[in-house]
């Protein structure tokens, strides 16, 4: 049962637990870093504009990781890039999560043989969180992960760390 | 000016650095010496009759039998005539002079052909590399190329 389901009484009280309470909030407004790497960062721009409107989900583009909260990794990710990469994930302030956008920061995608300079899976230089198939993914999948996201975090507990 | 005429004129004034040419094709082509390829290069800009104002394209070649390749695509915007110039090299001493100095576009097409291949290109400007990282090992569009294990810590290969 989400919190908002619950009655308020006269005086505005809502009984919950603190673990529901900050899951809720932290799902409900995850905010994007906003910038892409190949062509799914197309779909992801298909995916904010008003025919999918993935800012009902509380996704925001923000253009900082100091102010982020999940990294969606859209698109090819070189071995040159690789360390960009780390480094901006490492500058977001925690709890932090990372969406894996397309086959290309699945596993490599179609460079997986002969692209020397393709990093073969960006869970090679940092954790992800949710992998989203497809090349590219249709915005659908990408809200597909976005929920998929949402519900790792509502399991979520500040006693025990996960994983 | 044909290609026939232009390979005369080339032949009188280089000489032996004119190695060899194929004229009956659509790209007709001339071979020339890497080593000399800068004055043949400036002539070729210069000389009012030819006017090769514009490289259109510098490209590497390996050709898998032990030599590398530099071909040039020049045109003139004047004459709207076309030639294609090729330059052989070792792969064991791969070097090849610059035209960088002649056509300012050669500058970064000369780094590309140095970070894929390997080819030295003496008295260019700065040659790096240009698409790879700097601390990259070997040239990835040999043909004997074997991609390195590790790159930093992340293992490059599947």
């Amino acid at each position: 049962m989400g919190i908002l389901d619950l009655r308020l009484e006269k005086s505005n009280v809502v009984v919950t637990s603190l673990d529901n309470l900050l899951n809720w909030a932290r799902l409900s407004s995850l905010w994007q870093m906003q910038f892409g790497l190949a062509c799914c960062a197309i779909e992801m721009m298909a995916a904010s504009a008003s025919n999918f409107d993935i800012m009902r989900f509380g996704v925001i583009p923000r253009a900082t990781p100091r102010q982020t909260d999940v990294m969606i990794v859209a698109g090819t990710v070189t071995i040159k890039m690789a360390s960009r990469i780390k480094r901006l994930y490492d500058q977001m302030a925690e709890p932090r999560y990372v969406l894996s956008m397309g086959s290309c920061s699945n596993c490599g995608g179609p460079y997986w043989e002969h692209g020397y300079h393709v990093l073969k899976g960006v869970d090679r230089v940092i954790p992800v969180d949710v992998y989203i198939p497809g090349c590219p993914p249709r915005p659908e999948a990408l809200l597909e992960g976005i929920m998929k996201l949402q519900e790792k975090v509502r399991q979520e507990s500040i006693a025990k760390k996960s994983a | 000016m044909t290609a026939q005429e232009l390979l005369d004129t080339l032949s009188s004034r280089f000489g032996s650095a004119i190695l060899e040419s194929k004229l009956d094709v659509n790209q007709p082509w001339i071979k020339i010496d890497g080593n000399r390829a800068r004055e043949i290069c400036l002539f070729l800009r210069n000389e009012p009759s030819t006017r090769f104002d514009y490289l259109m394209c510098l490209s590497g070649v390996d050709y898998n039998d032990g030599t590398l390749g530099v071909v040039y695509h020049c045109s003139s915007m004047e004459h709207k005539h076309k030639i294609v110039l090729k330059a052989i090299c070792s792969k064991d001493n791969p070097h090849c002079q610059s035209v960088s100095a002649v056509w300012g576009t050669a500058n970064w097409h000369e780094r590309e052909a140095f970070d894929m291949f390997g080819i030295i290109f003496d008295g260019h400007p700065d040659l790096r590399r240009i698409l790879l990282p700097d601390d990259w090992e070997g040239h990835p569009l040999r043909k004997d190329y074997k991609v390195q294990e590790f790159y930093r810590g992340i293992r490059v290969p599947y």
